[in-house]
Parts: structure tokens; sequence; C-alpha cells
């Protein structure tokens, strides 16, 4: 128990510490790659409940895509960040005053409801003897089977409509012809020549 | 309900199969040849889809798990909503062809629209809802901004995607608070929870929540005070696109509705009467003052769908079998009418280019008499005059408002009607009265022809042979409300 209160401690302090620096840092990039971090924590504090489906996907849909978008962005788009964080300082009451208004809420709506202080009363992350994973893909390709399929329908057509808007067949462009590639043959193209010692062709 | 059942979805799946199927046809064939191909395959589909509809048979019945419902009900907008979207497929190739976008992907995508639609009408859960009018609206904004060189229709394409992402925002809140509130997500749920004299009462946060839900219905279908994005996307939105949009899942979205007001809410009638009320009064009276100064034909026929929405409502708000009767028989009537008007616009070709001023109509009962002909017995329909089926689709739904006690709402949308004859009719008088104009391009093409005749004999003749389209409406009202 108090080694998984150590990890606890030190994921939930690192996660912090990240998010922090996320706002805190002068480099974009940094920033980018702080948030990084902060997944890979809370991803770690995920797993520590037991539910490591849900942490696992952290990883693979923050990390993997959203994070690497973010890069992307910051990376290509050429916007001066040191003018765009000019006057924080200033702001800083205000935005101070706002995020105590929030954890006040957040503390009177979630006040209200009992928080079980033994491991037994806690809400489990899977029924007893089956993984998470299995757990979730059972209700999924069950339960919910004809609703995950409409969603890949949706995604299919999203795809086809992002193809139909975005792709244009250009005439001038050089695109590569399989076929004409495999038909060539040396002695259509190739010619061999005796070429004389100080001479040229 | 345990095991996969899927029965009652195979129109849906026979649908879904063959689009992914016809992708990859179309992914492999040369680029000219299969834009002119999938036209008329997308078209067997859909009917073919229609047949299979009808195979399933009128009996309730549930697949997986629950989240789908096949009843009478779905079946009959199914085949109404998959008949009109053929035609709106149909009539979309010569377009396309002229203004030189013709792409085999179009076809497709309205095949994956029209799958959303058959799913929303179908959907028994709030999630299954949500899945399904995204699945059904994102192939028609990416359709919506096909011609990707015209500034307006990529206009009208982003302008239609970010209010329809907001309307989705807004469904998917209102679905999240009854859902939190509630407990559950299934609509028989909701409905039994409910159930009964001295049930638990609905919630406060469900209400909220059932309000967000409405209004993303009245998003959908264009009603006040949430029909801002309609006139911008029916006037640079490609003409072919507009005439699919404003039919087809028109109705879907009026069978969602439906369904959902009176399955999971329907003992609360009295709390969501009041909204259905406001916005069918919006909707009229702006649909009927609005259209009065345009002179594009297609924004005109985007304040003629706000107008016509609001007249739905009036049916709607009544909260009786008679009035789903009404809204279905109204819905149909609408699809058909609009549809066979846009393929008369469609027409409007002059010396190698489109038109759409109202003006440009002058005197076309000299140059092309037929065309004239189609087009003014639409307008008739459209505006409520009497031998024709638009007026007999106001009449059900007014009939129904009166028995419902709503006699007011019945009395402005009369008014309302009158107000909004005088549009209509100016189109008439411009084409039977006014000088000509140069005439249009001679088209050949059969299919515009087909479908403007089509629509046209259906509105004039109606009154002949009503029978069928009124017992499947009650029928289908029947499985709704009850007896």
């Amino acid at each position: 128990m108090t080694a998984a209160l150590f990890v606890f401690y030190l994921l939930a302090f690192v996660t912090v510490a990240a998010a922090v620096m996320v706002i805190a840092a002068r480099n974009p990039v940094h920033a980018v790659l702080f948030l990084i971090l902060a997944f890979f924590n809370s991803a770690g504090l995920l797993i520590l409940v037991g539910a490591e489906l849900v942490g696992m996907l952290l990883i693979v849909v923050y990390v993997g895509a959203v994070a690497v978008l973010f890069l992307f962005v910051v990376m290509m788009l050429d916007i001066n960040f040191v003018q765009l964080r000019e006057g924080f300082l200033q702001y800083l009451p205000v935005g101070a005053l706002v995020g105590l208004v929030l954890l006040v809420e957040l503390i009177m709506v979630l006040g209200t409801r009992v928080v079980p202080t033994t491991a037994a009363a806690m809400p489990r992350a899977a029924p007893e003897g089956v993984t998470n994973a299995e757990a979730l893909g059972r209700l999924l390709y069950t339960d919910y089977f004809y609703l995950f399929q409409a969603a890949g329908v949706v995604l299919l057509v999203a795809i086809v409509g992002a193809i139909t808007l975005t792709l244009r067949h250009r005439p001038d462009a050089r695109r590569q012809d399989i076929a004409a590639q495999v038909r060539r043959r040396p002695q259509d193209t190739l010619e061999v020549r005796k070429v004389r010692p100080r001479s040229g062709i | 309900m345990t095991g996969l059942v899927v029965g009652p979805a195979v129109p849906e799946a026979f649908l879904f199969l063959v689009a992914t199927l016809l992708l990859g046809v179309g992914a492999f064939l040369p680029e000219r040849r299969a834009a002119e191909v999938m036209t008329p395959v997308a078209v067997i589909v859909l009917l073919v889809t229609a047949m299979l509809v009808m195979a399933v048979g009128p009996g309730r019945a549930f697949a997986f798990g629950g989240h789908f419902v096949h009843d009478g009900f779905a079946a009959f907008l199914k085949v109404v909503a998959l008949v009109v979207a053929a035609g709106a497929v149909l009539v979309a190739p010569g377009w396309f062809a002229d203004e030189r976008t013709a792409r085999f992907e179009y076809p497709i995508l309205a095949l994956f629209s029209a799958l959303g639609m058959l799913m929303m009408v179908s959907a028994n859960s709030l999630l299954a809802l949500y899945m399904a009018v995204e699945l059904h609206s994102l192939p028609l904004y990416v359709m919506a901004a096909i011609k990707r060189d015209s500034l307006r229709a990529s206009e009208a394409g982003l302008k239609y995607f970010v209010l329809g992402a907001l309307a989705s925002g807004l469904l998917l809140y209102g679905a999240s608070l009854v859902y939190g509130f509630t407990g559950t997500l299934m609509f028989d749920e909701l409905a039994r929870a409910h159930a009964g004299a001295g049930a638990a009462p609905l919630p406060l946060g469900a209400l909220v929540g059932l309000i967000f839900l409405v209004a993303g219905f009245a998003f959908k279908l264009a009603a006040v005070p949430f029909h801002m994005w309609t006139p911008d996307v029916y006037e640079g939105a490609p003409t072919p696109v507009v005439a699919f949009v404003a039919a087809a899942p028109k109705l879907a979205a009026v069978g969602l509705a439906l369904r959902v007001l009176h399955e999971p809410f329907g003992a609360f009638a009295d709390e969501w009467r009041q909204v259905i009320v406001l916005v069918a009064l919006g909707s009229m009276i702006l649909g009927a003052f609005a259209a009065i100064g345009q002179t594009n034909l297609k924004r005109l026929m985007a304040y003629s769908t706000i107008g016509h929405v609001g007249y739905a409502f009036v049916g709607l708000a009544a909260g009786t079998a008679t009035g789903v009767q009404g809204v279905l028989v109204y819905m149909a009537i609408y699809a058909v009418m609009t549809l066979g008007t846009f393929a008369c616009i469609l027409m409007m070709r002059r010396q190698g280019r489109y038109v759409e001023a109202i003006d440009d109509l002058a005197g076309l009962s000299r140059t092309d008499p037929l065309m004239a002909l189609a087009l003014a017995l639409l307008m008739f329909s459209l505006a409520g005059i009497p031998p024709l089926a638009g007026f007999f689709a106001k009449l059900y739904v007014f009939l129904a408002a009166v028995e419902a006690g709503l006699v007011w709402l019945a009395v402005v949308g009369v008014l309302t009607s009158v107000v909004g004859a005088f549009y209509y009719l100016r189109i008439v008088k411009l084409m039977y009265f006014d000088e000509p104009a140069e005439a249009f391009d001679r088209l050949r093409r059969p299919e515009l022809q087909l479908v403007a005749a089509a629509s046209a004999a259906f509105v004039a003749l109606f009154l002949l042979w009503p029978t069928p389209l009124l017992s499947a409406a009650e029928a289908a009202a029947r499985v709704l409300v009850g007896s």
C-alpha cells in the first residue's frame, strides 16, 4: 500500500508540476513537451487505479496524435509568442479569481457526494475476473455494436468527404505509372556505343 | 434481447454494403466513366432498398439490442424518403456535367446520407438518434461544397457545416441531459418510466434536455428561430444538392421529431407543445413575409421550406394520431412538390448558363408551355389552392390542430397561407401574362422532364386517388400514438 501511495504522489506531483510548466514555459515547443509529460503521468495515475485501457488510450490518442499535432502547429505557424504573452501578469488577478470561483464550484458539486474511504467501497474499474479491456470490449461489441458500427460509417464518410473536397488530379503533375515503368525495355532507351579514346560521340 | 438481431435492419445493411462496394468500384474505374455509371446505379440501389423496406413487413421489431426499431411508422417514412432521394439523385448528373464538376462520389455520398435517414427514422435510443443524425448530415455538408472552385458553393458548404455542427452540439447536449436525469438511453424505457397516471414527473433537467433536442430538430428542419442558414445555403449550394437537401432529409428529421416527442415523451405533450407552437408560429409568419421580396428562385424556395415546416409543426403541435397523420401526409406531399420544382429550376439554362432569377421565367408559357404548366401546377399546389395536393396537405394539419383545440393556430396558418400564396402566384403570373424573355436552351434531359412531370401529375391527380397515401399515413400514425 505504501509503495502504491508513493507512486501515486510521485505521479500526481509530476503531473501538476508539468501542467504548471505548460503555461509557464517561455518556449512553446517546451510547453508542448511538458504537456506530453503531463499526459504520460496522468496515464500512469489511471493505470494505478486499474483503468489500464483508458490509460493506454490516453497515451495513444493524446500523446500519439494530439500533442504531435500541437507540435506541428507550433512549428508551422509563425506566431510571435513573446508578444502573445505580454500582459500575462496583468491578467493574473482576473485569471486567479476565475480559477478560484471554478474551484469553489467544483468543491460544492463534488462535496455533496460521499467519497468512499475504504478500497472495498470504491467503484471497481472492471467486473470480477475480467480485465478492463475485455469488459469494455464486451460492451462495445455486443450492446453497443450498432452504435460502434455507425461511428465507423460516420468516419468512413468523413474520409470520403475530405478526399472529395481536397484531392485534385492535376494534369501537369508527374505521377508514377508503374505499368509504364515495367513495360520499359532496355533496347528502347539504351544504346551501347563504342567510344574511341580521345574522341567524343 | 440477447444475441445479435439484424433481421429488421436488412435494408440498412444492404444499403451500407452496396455503398461501400460502389466506393471501391468507383475508385478503380476511369474518372469520367465512374461518374456516368454511378448515378443510375445509385438510383436503382435506393429503389431496391425501398422494396426491401416493404419486404421487412409492418410489424414492430427490434434489432441490435433495442437501439434500432422497425415498425409501420418507420416503414412509411423510409419508403417515401428513399423514393424522393432517388428522384433527387436522378436529376443531378446533367447539371454536374454542364458545370464540369461531375464526380462519382456524389451519388455515393447521397447513398450514405440516405442510410443515415433510414437510421434516423428507426432510432430507438438517444445515442442511435445522435449517430444517425450525424451520418445523414455529414454527406450533405460535403455535397453542398462539392463544387469547390465556386466561392459561393464553398461558403454555403462551410456555413452549413458550422451551423450543422452547432445543431449537433445542441442535440447531443440535450441527449446527455435527458440521460443524466433519467438514467436511460432507450426510448421505450424512457416511455415506461413516465407512463400512466401518478407516474414520476419529468425531472426539470430532463425537460431542459428535451427543449435542447427540439432545438436541434428545428435546426435540421430549418424552422424559426433556427432557420438562418437556409437561404444562404439554398442560394449558394449547387441546385441538384439543394434539391436533395430540401426534400428527403426533411422527411427523416420530421420522422425523428415525431418519434421522440410521441414515444419517450408522449406523456409530456403539454410541456413540449408550447415550444412546438412557438416554432410553428414563427416559421409560418417568417416563411410567408420574408419570401415576398425575393428575386432569386432558390432563395424563394428556402423561405418556402421554412413556411412549410411551420405548417407541418402545426400538425405536430396537435399531439394526436390525426396530427401525426397530417404531418406525414404533409411532408410526403411537400417533398414531392419541392423535388418537382427543383427539377424545373434545373431546366432553366440560357445560352449555356444556368439562371435562377424569378424574372427569367417571364413569358415561359409561350416559349415552353409544358414546363410552364408543370411549374404552375406545382406553384398552385405549394400555395395550397384547392383541388391540388398541397391543399389537402394543409387541410389535414389544420383539421388536426382544430380537433386538438388549437383553433387560433390553424387560423394563423390559413392567414399566412394567403400571404404566401402571393409569391407563388406571382411566379404563375410572370409565366403566363408577362412579355416573354429569351427562351431557355432545349435540354435533352428526359430524367428532368420525367421527375417534373411525375410530380406535377401527382399534385394534380392526388384528388382522384388519395386513399393509398392517406391510409398508409394513418396506419403509420396509429403505430406511434396508439388507437
